[in-house]
Parts: C-alpha cells; sequence; structure tokens
C-alpha cells in the first residue's frame, strides 16, 4: 500500500511538476488561508515528435526465432524475415479467403483459393507471401485481433499442408482497423471478414 | 449465495459505521451513505454558488463522474461556494454539522487545472481517492490511419504520442511510470512498442514473427503480459520489462485475448474459451492451471479489467443487441450489467471507468462512475473521427 502511494506520488510529481502548497497567514477573503500553488506545467513533453518517433539506434531490433515447433503450431517467421521485399497486393487478390461470423476455420467453398495461392507459390519458388487477417466491425478490438491471426494461421496451415514451407509465410492481423467495405450491414462485414494475400518478391 | 452474503455482510458494516459516525445526523441525510453496489448507489448531493463559465461546467464534470450529483442548497449534503475571478476560491462546507471541508486558494497555472485540484480536495477530504488531475491514453482514429493519444481523464489537452501514419493499438500505461506499451504498424508488421513519455524515446519491445497484441504491464510495471503468434497459435505470455524470460503461458489454438494483471500481480486475467463457450480466466504469471472466473453465463466476455482495490473486474459483454459494460466480483459471481459499451478501463479510485461507445461507425470516450452509473462523455479531439481502447493512468 505504501509502496504503491510512493510510485502515485511520484507519478503524480512527473505529471504535475511539483504542487506548491503556500499558506499565507491572514484569513481574509482577498487573502485566503491556503492558496496552492499550480505551475502551468505539461505531462512529460514527447521530445521524439518528429516523423513518427523513430526507434533509437542503439536499440537494433532484433527478433527471436522462438522454440522450435511450439507445441501443436507452425512457428512463425521471424519479423524481418522478407524485410525490404517488394509487395504485390494485385496478383493474388482474386483468392481473398472469406470467413464466417466469429470463425476461423476454412470454409469448403474457399478451399479452392488456397489451393490456388499454393500453386502460386509452387510455380514462383523465389517468391513469399504474406496473408492478413481480417474482420467485420462486431467484435471488440482486441478480440478481433486476435482472431484475424488465427485467420491468417489457419490458411498458413492449410498452406503447409499443400506442401508450402511455412517459412515463406508471413501473417499479420490488422483486427478490424482494416474492412474494404465502410458499411454496417451483413452486406459489408462478409466482404470484411476475410484473408487477404500480398506477393513479396526477393529484392532485385 | 455467496456473494449476496458478503455484500449483505458489507452492508451490516456499513450501516454500523453509518450508524456510528453519523448519530447526530438527521435520519433521511444517511440516504447519501448508502452502499455502494454498482449500478445502485445514489449520487452525493452538492449544490455550487459563486463558480461561473469553465470552472463551473468543469467542476460539474469533475464531481458527476465520481458520484456526485448538484442541487439546491437547500437539498444538498455538502455546499460549495467560492469565485473564478481570475484564480480559484473555493471552499466546501458541511451545512449539518457547519464544518468547512475545504477552504482554498489556488494560482498559477490554467484555470481548469485549478478546478481540478479543488475538485480532489474535495474528494479527498471525504476519505476518496481524486482522479481530477489523471491522465487517459487512447487510441485516436483518422481512417486509414490511426495514432496514440494521452489526455486529461476529462479528453481536454490531448496530445499526440505518436504520429507514425500508420496504425496503432491497445494503448496501456505502465503503472506508475510516465510511459505507455502499444501495438504499432509503422514497421508492416503488428509490433508492441515501449515509448518513454519523459523523454519521448522508443523501442520495439515483442517484435516475433507472427502479431504482437495487446500489452498489459503489471502492476510495479516489471513484467508485460501480451498475445503472440509466434508458435502458431494466438496465446498467452509474459516477459520480464527488459524483454526477458519470455514464458509462454496458454497452449491452445483457441482464442486469448486481452490480458490484464490483478493489482497484486498474482493473476493475469484474459479472455478465452473453454469448451466452446467464451469465460474470462485468471492464471499465474508463473504458470500453471487456468481458472475460470464465473461471470453467470455472461455472452462473449471479453476485454476485462481488474479494479486497483482488487475487487471488480470490468469487462465487456456482447449481447445481439450490442455490447455492454459489466462488473463481477473479481473472485467471480454474477455480473451486473452497467451501460451500453465496451473496452473499460478503471480509474484510480477504483469507482470510474473510462470506456468506448459506438456510434455510427466510430467510437467516442465516456466515463463512468459505477456505483451510481452517472455517465459523461469526455471532450472530443475535433478531425478525429473514432477515439477507442482508453487506458487509463495508474
Amino acid at each position: 500500500m505504501k509502496e504503491k502511494k510512493m510510485k502515485l506520488n511520484k507519478f503524480a510529481n512527473l505529471l504535475v511538476f511539483g504542487l506548491v502548497l503556500v499558506v499565507a497567514a491572514s484569513g481574509c477573503r482577498k487573502k485566503p488561508v491556503n492558496v496552492t500553488e499550480l505551475p502551468g506545467a505539461r505531462p512529460g513533453k514527447i521530445t521524439d515528435q518528429g516523423p513518427g518517433g523513430t526507434l533509437p539506434p542503439s536499440q537494433p531490433m532484433t527478433t527471436e526465432p522462438g522454440p522450435v515447433g511450439g507445441q501443436g503450431g507452425i512457428v512463425s517467421n521471424p519479423a524481418n524475415a522478407h524485410e525490404g521485399w517488394p509487395e504485390d497486393a494485385t496478383i493474388l487478390k482474386p483468392d481473398t479467403v472469406y470467413f464466417d461470423f466469429d470463425s476461423s476455420v476454412i470454409k469448403t467453398s474457399e478451399k479452392p483459393k488456397v489451393q490456388a495461392v499454393a500453386d502460386y507459390l509452387k510455380n514462383n519458388p523465389a517468391n513469399a507471401v504474406r496473408v492478413e487477417g481480417n474482420c467485420d466491425e462486431r467484435g471488440t478490438e482486441e478480440y478481433n485481433r486476435a482472431l484475424g491471426e488465427r485467420r491468417a494461421l489457419a490458411v498458413r496451415e492449410q498452406l503447409a499442408g499443400l506442401g508450402i514451407d511455412p517459412t515463406r509465410v508471413d501473417t499479420i492481423s490488422y483486427g478490424k482497423d482494416k474492412p474494404v467495405d465502410p458499411g454496417h450491414d451483413e452486406a459489408a462485414w462478409k466482404q470484411n471478414r476475410r484473408d487477404d494475400f500480398v506477393v513479396l518478391s526477393p529484392p532485385k | 449465495m455467496k456473494q449476496t452474503q458478503s455484500i449483505l455482510r458489507q452492508f451490516s458494516f456499513l450501516a454500523c459505521l453509518l450508524a456510528a459516525t453519523r448519530v447526530m445526523a438527521q435520519p433521511e441525510l444517511n440516504v447519501y451513505h448508502t452502499v455502494e453496489l454498482p449500478g445502485q448507489a445514489k449520487p452525493i448531493l452538492v449544490s455550487m454558488s459563486g463558480l461561473t463559465g469553465e470552472a463551473a461546467t468543469t467542476l460539474q464534470f469533475d464531481l458527476y463522474v465520481q458520484g456526485f450529483a448538484f442541487t439546491n442548497t437547500e437539498a444538498a449534503q455538502y455546499l460549495i461556494s467560492g469565485s473564478n475571478n481570475g484564480n480559484l476560491e473555493a471552499r466546501v462546507t458541511d451545512p449539518h454539522n457547519k464544518s468547512t471541508l475545504v477552504s482554498k486558494a489556488y494560482s498559477g497555472g490554467p484555470l481548469r487545472r485549478q478546478v481540478h485540484a479543488f475538485a480532489d480536495d474535495f474528494v479527498q477530504a471525504l476519505g476518496r481517492k481524486g482522479i481530477a488531475q489523471t491522465k487517459i491514453a487512447f487510441k485516436g482514429e483518422n481512417s486509414p490511419t490511426s495514432e496514440i493519444y494521452i489526455a486529461d481523464f476529462d479528453g481536454h489537452n490531448a496530445q499526440a504520442v505518436t504520429s507514425d501514419h500508420s496504425l496503432v493499438a491497445a494503448p496501456c500505461w505502465v503503472p506508475g511510470h510516465l510511459a505507455l506499451y502499444y501495438v504499432s504498424y509503422k514497421l508492416n508488421h503488428a509490433d508492441i512498442f515501449y515509448h518513454d513519455l519523459a523523454t519521448g524515446a522508443r523501442r520495439a519491445f515483442a517484435r516475433y514473427g507472427g502479431s504482437n497484441m495487446s500489452p498489459a504491464a503489471s502492476p510495479g510495471g516489471r513484467e508485460v503480459a501480451m498475445i503472440l503468434s509466434k508458435d502458431g497459435w494466438t496465446d498467452l505470455y509474459v516477459c520480464e520489462a527488459n524483454g526477458s524470460d519470455l514464458k509462454r503461458l496458454t497452449k491452445s489454438p483457441q482464442d486469448e485475448s486481452s490480458p490484464c494483471w490483478s493489482p497484486d500481480g498474482q493473476w493475469i486475467c484474459f479472455a478465452a474459451k473453454e469448451r466452446e463457450h467464451r469465460t474470462l480466466c485468471k492464471i499465474s504469471p508463473s504458470g500453471g492451471p487456468m481458472h475460470t472466473i464465473a461471470t453467470g453465463g455472461t455472452p462473449s466476455p471479453t476485454e476485462p479489467d481488474w479494479s486497483p482495490d482488487g475487487k471488480w473486474i470490468a469487462f465487456t459483454a456482447q449481447y445481439r443487441s450490442g455490447f455492454q459494460i459489466c462488473v463481477v466480483p473479481a473472485e467471480g459471481g454474477t455480473a451486473i450489467g452497467l451501460v451500453e459499451g465496451e473496452d473499460p478501463s478503471w480509474a484510480p479510485n477504483s469507482r470510474t471507468l473510462a470506456y468506448a461507445r459506438r456510434r455510427g461507425g466510430h467510437y467516442t470516450l465516456s466515463l463512468l462512475d459505477v456505483p451510481t452509473k452517472q455517465v459523461k462523455d469526455v471532450s472530443r479531439i475535433s478531425g478525429i473521427s473514432s477515439q477507442s481502447q482508453p487506458s487509463w493512468a495508474k
């Protein structure tokens, strides 16, 4: 409790830059008994405001491969596996996979699309693909972010089952942040519950 | 049943306390001191005289979202008087025992700040924790991009923390520090960043393969819980604040989302799915079995947030008709639905919640005083179409 209080105090100090209590002696109305000084301080200034707070050079971004074969799932590619690879979102656009509400199960109707993506990757052995999971607006934000990722992972698993090396498949979830249709009805929602495919080709 | 008993016990304890402390008061005044069951408490009635303009509206807002309501001098339990010609001078008196609770003048800073300080002085004089000088962080969206913002708890003085023209999500204050964790897509990948607001420096905190989501700093700030898909499923992980000692706490192809911590740091609570049913669960940060937190069959509970006093867990329930902010005793029990909304975050006073409310396709932020169910919208940032995912600095 005491510790908590101290931390709170510390925080308050940072925010207010010292709330100075000036006790005046007189009790008359013009000179009140207790005067609380409030310097017009702002909360800790953001110094790195520039063009989007770049990462300080002293903090190189590293990735960890994680334990191999984490129980049951396929280990994801390092974050920078295909960094700088040119992207093409049009090649596999016809193969966008759609999902049922609140589901990451690949429907029978969508399986030929995953097959088409697998075929493309087989015919273009140097290329990789990023599977982007998306949701409709109906779930809560972070629930949807996890759901979108499960949709991407489900397709990656299926691609692996079709013989594609999963190190050629990146996944990302945008939750409900990237709807293709901004509407608020089922017609819009069913367009938004999807996995998009972005082709990544090795830099020349 | 057990819960009812405990509430009854609480009630009788409060009743005794009341009887002891308010023997001299007229009996009808006791109505202001009813037990604070979520959604059922009566507001404390106050009157205000002498304050004008922004000072008056600011004070009304500050007190309303902490369980006070404004009335005339006859009906009021506390009388607030003062003036704001230039600086603020204000006092609070209790007309029934003719005592003065607060009598102060404030100088320096903008008038709003002086009023917030006075609101805190008043609330603290009643033995409560004031929240009028606290901050919130949130996501501000202007499709197709979003940025992290911080603002006063009432939405005023908002400033952008990021300006990446990318997507961000899930800001989380580090308790006791002027720092945030949040998700950023700046690097074309869903990564968790740590951002020190005092120095402006930030660094990629979790940048594992797959998506890095939903960071939650432990009460002391020494550990961080999060959702990662690095091992092929979306699971709950925890690591030290320096990024070391990453532990995987769940191993399931089912969904886990939105972790939060108990204030004693003993538990991480999160939304999960067990036997095809969505539930709230808790797990020790050092691992072990998952425990279900009963919510009385509330549909699809997500986005839990544990109150700083340890007693309640607020969460979002998803009904056919929409989303509801609910609270449930932290040990589980009957959930109480409060208002329509999503993603609650407790204030340090363990009674006010910040949450997001849908309006068409956009979100606005509101504050809810849980005991009285009094609600006010926070001030919006002009030019920002949607504000969501509030995190209250504690």
